[in-house]
């Protein structure tokens, strides 16, 4: 094993898969000269050249397009959004070509692309750069959606991700890629749609990805000093979803509690929380609850904000609420 | 003007077209034709339903500039793409089959008549959100540059999707990176019922490519010909210099914008005035102008008429899907 960065994880994890596959390819907005808005791509341009590192005009409906077209016929594009904020611009794009066209085709066409890049709010960004966009992409059949909460899951989701024969919505954390962890020294992958247990336990079960993994994790912490075992569970991949790995943790604790960064009108959140009602029903000893982004558009003065996002202590208040300890 | 920068007055030389040739885009035209009445006369059988964007009118645009293409380049369009998925040599059978929502249409009845595809042919789609196919065929003649395939794009929109940003971004972008492609722009005049000069405040839509600075073209296009000599000339340009090229083609769709449309919005005389140069009977004139004999000409008529009947009968007599296989189809294993 050896610590690497978040962001680190991410970059090997596209040059050992562009070094294995020339139909791989890196495009996006200062990708390539300016080795990248978060740094993921950092050195890539220099490795591969400009024909694999292609930097973009801000035109996300347009490049976005060109990934798909490139997919349709052979390539296998990664494209960069500088932030899922931007990711609105080429939604017409994403639904009604990324996710329809197998679909659409009678199955001719299939398409192996992955777009990535930072979402989530971050530090003082404001409404419209502090979004949680997996819920809206999850919604649509033909999407899968990914979001690494550490390096290891980050490098091995991304080369799963650029495999796999679908389009990707793979969603990093904008305020992880300095995050340090450990990863194995060889050659590895995490496949899709397999979650983790973070943390076992055996009192109540936390639910979280992304940057909620580390709130959950704060909070297992916190509880375990007074001696609550908390079991937190990472999905890791957003669509398709680690059911029976949820259940199973469920039906164990018989408590749950889901942290969601994102909004809570339709959030994944309620989707896992129908799926625990509907096969852990008999198991529950208090009903599932939901630590969600405040419902309104993020405030960008910071005492507000910090307001708006689930944190520890609330999550810690939480599941004690559901322990009936309070 | 530059010789990029041609009006359709301008005369051309062109080589005289052999008669094969002729006889060959006449049966395309036809057969695209009587392939269409056919699917609004099952249509008001309800044989089918949803949308029905009929191309009636326009045949020597999607003929003639497939015609400048070889088998293996691509071809992308709009919901309005019966004429191009059969001019880039789909069979009527799999296009009217696809349309009455059957498992040997070509896209197994999950399309319709805005989503015809063939990966065998080349034929990339036909795509339903005005101008959202464009950034795609950028994609595709980036893939070409990228592979050096010497393949080239054809992407073919309407009027209607010049406002739209995809138009803009995808055209930007092919210009930027000299990508293989070359943007058609079928101008009927009208962008649904609403006429040019209420969606464009620059009715020549030629001139956008002086944005880009890349190559433009603009003519009629009633003459199968013509079109193919011009559109030949900027897939030369795309293959042989790796450089864009958009084109206006002017037309006229003689029946409405789909078939609910009443057509209120222009008058039976300007109608009737188009059907004067209706492209089919265009190019019926031009066999005879080749001495063309009549048995002849009337045999490929035969020939067509018969064909049409087949398709519509087996496309009738096919399966549907099963509801089983379908979930398939959403994600690739």
């Amino acid at each position: 094993m050896r610590t690497v960065a978040y962001r680190e994880a991410l970059n090997e994890a596209l040059s050992e898969e562009m070094e294995k596959d020339d139909r791989i390819f890196l495009m996006g907005e200062e990708v390539g000269h300016y080795d990248g808005a978060y740094k993921v791509s950092k050195g890539l341009l220099k490795r591969f050249g400009e024909k694999r590192v292609i930097d973009t005009p801000i035109a996300e409906g347009g490049f976005v397009g060109v990934g798909i077209g490139a997919a349709m016929v052979g390539l296998r594009p990664v494209i960069e959004l500088m932030t899922w904020n931007f990711s609105f611009v080429a939604a017409d794009q994403l639904i009604n070509n990324a996710a329809k066209i197998r679909q659409m085709s009678g199955g001719q066409f299939t398409l192996p692309i992955v777009f990535r890049g930072p979402g989530g709010s971050a530090h003082m960004l404001a409404a419209q750069h502090s979004q949680s966009t997996e819920a809206l992409w999850a919604h649509i059949p033909g999407l899968k959606v990914v979001m690494p909460a550490n390096p290891k899951d980050a490098k091995g989701l991304l080369k799963s991700a650029i495999r796999d024969n679908n389009p990707i919505i793979f969603i990093e954390s904008e305020v992880m890629y300095g995050d340090q962890g450990e990863i194995p020294d060889g050659e590895y992958t995490i496949p899709l749609g397999v979650g983790e247990v973070k943390r076992p336990g055996k009192d109540i079960t936390i639910i979280g990805w992304s940057k909620m993994v580390k709130v959950a994790m704060g909070a297992a912490e916190q509880l375990a000093a007074e001696g609550i075992e908390a079991e937190v569970v990472d999905p890791r991949t957003i669509r398709p979803l680690d059911e029976e790995l949820i259940v199973e943790s469920v039906k164990k604790t018989g408590r749950c509690m889901i942290l969601e960064e994102g909004w809570p009108f339709n959030g994944v959140g309620a989707e896992i929380a129908y799926r625990i009602g509907r096969r852990c029903f008999d198991d529950l000893d208090a009903p599932v609850e939901r630590l969600t982004g405040a419902d309104m558009p993020m405030p960008y003065n910071h005492h507000l904000e910090v307001q708006c996002v689930p944190d520890v202590p609330r999550a810690v208040a939480l599941a004690k609420k559901l322990l009936y300890l309070e | 003007m530059s010789a990029t920068e041609r009006e359709a007055s301008e005369p051309r030389e062109t080589p005289r077209p052999d008669k094969a040739q002729l006889a060959e885009y006449y049966r395309q035209m036809l057969a695209i034709r009587r392939m269409e009445e056919a699917l609004a006369k099952a249509y008001a059988l309800r044989k089918f339903g949803g949308f029905l964007h009929l191309y009636i009118g326009q045949e020597a645009v999607a003929v003639g500039a497939l015609a400048a293409l070889k088998p293996d380049d691509y071809v992308i369009a709009t919901y309005r793409e019966h004429a191009h998925a059969y001019a880039k040599g789909m069979s009527s059978k799999s296009i009217i089959a696809e349309l009455f929502g059957k498992e040997t249409g070509c896209s197994k009845g999950l399309g319709g008549s805005m989503h015809l595809f063939d990966a065998s042919k080349n034929f990339l789609g036909g795509y339903g959100i005005v101008g959202g196919h464009i950034p795609l065929a950028a994609g595709t003649a980036f893939a070409s540059k990228y592979k050096g395939d010497g393949r080239v794009t054809l992407c073919f929109f309407g009027d209607g999707s010049v406002p739209q940003g995809a138009f803009h971004e995808g055209v930007a972008l092919a210009a930027l990176w000299r990508l293989p492609v070359v943007f058609i722009c079928e101008n009927n005049l009208y962008s649904m019922g609403t006429p040019l000069y209420r969606s464009l405040s620059v009715a020549d839509v030629s001139q956008k490519a002086l944005a880009y600075g890349i190559a433009r073209d603009r003519f009629d296009g009633e003459d199968v010909i013509r079109v193919r000599d011009r559109v030949a000339e900027a897939v030369r340009r795309a293959r042989n210099e790796s450089l864009p090229t958009l084109i206006e083609i002017r037309t006229y769709r003689f029946r409405g914008h789909s078939m609910s449309d009443a057509g209120l919005y222009r008058t039976k005389e300007e109608v009737e005035e188009w059907k004067k140069r209706d492209p089919v009977s265009f190019g019926r004139e031009l066999l005879v102008k080749a001495k063309v004999d009549e048995k002849e000409i009337v045999a490929i008529e035969d020939k067509v008429q018969a064909e049409i009947e087949e398709a519509v009968k087996f496309a009738d007599e096919s399966p549907e899907l099963a509801y089983e296989k379908l979930a398939e189809f959403t994600y690739k294993e």
